[in-house]
């Protein structure tokens, strides 16, 4: 993805995800914690923070926010 | 391209070396490749170094004429590759390219990290910064955790289980049990690895290469003049370059390395060999789903088919296609600027019929296939005796 985005992402589809149990230093108070690879509906895929209930791959997830620039995607 | 043969090997024990520090690893390798090969540092011609991350572990830059010169090797060409973990691959891919090309006759590639003097969380960040800063690293995606991405991609696609990721882990257990520089030495068990603190789900500690200092160096000259410096020298057969993408999201399909498909399709193009044809393979196994899906690029088995591959013990040392026999970087630990150079060493220790314990039956092709970031450089080599 781009560095700098800010246009809204619309919905998606979760291609894979991980849950992350052994962060890098600064995400070492939001442990634990889910990451994707988000489909969006044109083709595209973002690496993205998911929100609120775990994700599997092929859920469909609509965008919430950027938060510092990485899109953030709940369950739709 | 003329012949190009390997002369002289050098590797540090790899592990966690309080008492050492990167520049005393690098010249103990170098001088060991150069006493392997009966050479003076004199006669060194140029110095290819390979490392991923000195300035972040331990704030040191311009490292090659750094460690040459410590080595004793002094007023000729010394220059740094960095290409993440394929760093000392990257740095030995052009080592042979310029002997190859008749620049030079007698050269050094070495490799060499010094990781385990940082906690944890800043090894992960600066591991982390070979991935794309801007996406992967800001959504709080370390390398396990790109792995594991790539780890339930092929899990969904092809069925692949937890159980092949396991057995991955135990055979290069096995065969680092017996590699007297291996970082780790003890065998595990499926049922341990499964139970493995969870890292970065499906991947436990158990899926996931070490954190670990650690030097190699290989000193390589044209084939026709391989016997004034040894009675077994090991030919460069084939060897390839390819990059990709850094960031996992712009690949279109993350169970396979596009780069590493290149690279092998070349690297067994110049050395007129096939798959079949490789009697033992060192693979970039980072973390266990690395070395299927490794497997199943460089043709040793269909796409898909890796786990299965590997739980039926085809990739034992034993097996009829021996993969990792040093250990991997699973067991024999991953300095990651020396693990290229340290694959090559590997090699040429079976194909020397060096390897003790571990000495596989047939070793007269062998492939090296070294892996930078998720996939965005990979580097193919194949060694032939003939």
């Amino acid at each position: 993805m781009s560095t700098v985005e800010r246009e809204p992402l619309g919905n998606g589809t979760v291609y894979t995800e991980t849950v992350v149990w052994s962060p890098p230093e600064a995400f070492l108070n939001e442990v634990p914690y889910q990451i994707a690879i988000v489909s969006l509906e044109g083709g595209r895929r973002v690496t993205a923070r998911i929100a609120g209930e775990r994700v599997a791959i092929d859920d469909a997830v609509e965008f919430v926010e950027f938060r510092d620039c990485v899109p953030c995607f709940r369950k739709r | 391209m003329r012949p190009v043969a390997i002369v002289g090997i050098g590797k540090t024990a790899f592990g966690a070396f309080a008492d050492q520090d990167l520049r005393s690893l690098a010249v103990e390798a170098t001088n060991k490749c150069l006493a392997d090969a009966g050479a003076p540092a004199g006669a060194v011609e140029a110095f290819y170094l390979g490392n991923f991350a000195g300035p972040s572990f331990v704030g040191q830059n311009h490292l090659a004429p750094y460690i040459a010169t410590a080595a004793g090797i002094r007023g000729v060409p010394a220059t740094r590759f960095e290409a993440a973990c394929a760093s000392s691959g990257s740095a030995f891919f052009h080592a042979v390219s310029a002997v190859g090309a008749g620049l030079y006759d007698v050269v050094v590639a070495a490799g060499v990290e010094k990781m385990t003097n940082q906690p944890t969380p800043k090894v992960a960040e600066i591991l982390a910064s070979a991935g794309d800063v801007c996406g992967e690293m800001k959504a709080g995606a370390t390398f396990p955790a790109l792995f594991a991405m790539i780890a339930n991609r092929h899990m969904k696609q092809f069925g692949t289980k937890r159980e092949h990721l396991a057995a991955v882990a135990v055979k290069n257990h096995d065969n680092g049990a017996l590699n007297p520089l291996a970082h780790m030495r003890k065998k595990i068990t499926v049922e341990q690895a499964l139970a493995g603190k969870p890292i970065a789900e499906p991947l436990t500690i158990y899926d996931c290469s070490l954190v670990s200092d650690g030097a190699a160096a290989v000193l390589i000259v044209p084939a026709e003049r391989a016997a004034e410096f040894t009675g077994k020298p090991v030919r460069v057969l084939g060897i390839a370059q390819a990059s990709d993408a850094v960031a996992l999201d712009e690949k279109d399909d993350i169970t396979t390395f596009a780069a590493v498909k290149a690279s092998a399709e070349r690297a067994y193009r110049m050395a007129g060999v096939s798959a079949q044809d490789v009697d033992l393979a060192e693979v970039h196994d980072c973390f266990t789903i690395a070395e299927i899906v490794a497997i199943e690029d460089l043709g040793f088995c269909k796409k898909g088919e890796g786990g299965p591959y590997t739980a039926n013990g085809c990739t034992l040392r034993t097996g009829p296609k021996p993969v990792n026999t040093s250990g991997g970087l699973k067991a024999k630990g991953h300095p990651v600027g020396a693990t290229g150079v340290g694959q090559i060493c590997d090699l040429v220790i079976q194909m020397r019929g060096e390897a003790g314990e571990r000495q596989v039956a047939k070793a007269d092709v062998g492939l090296a296939q070294n892996l930078g970031g998720s996939g965005a450089t990979s580097v193919v080599t194949i060694l032939g005796k003939r």
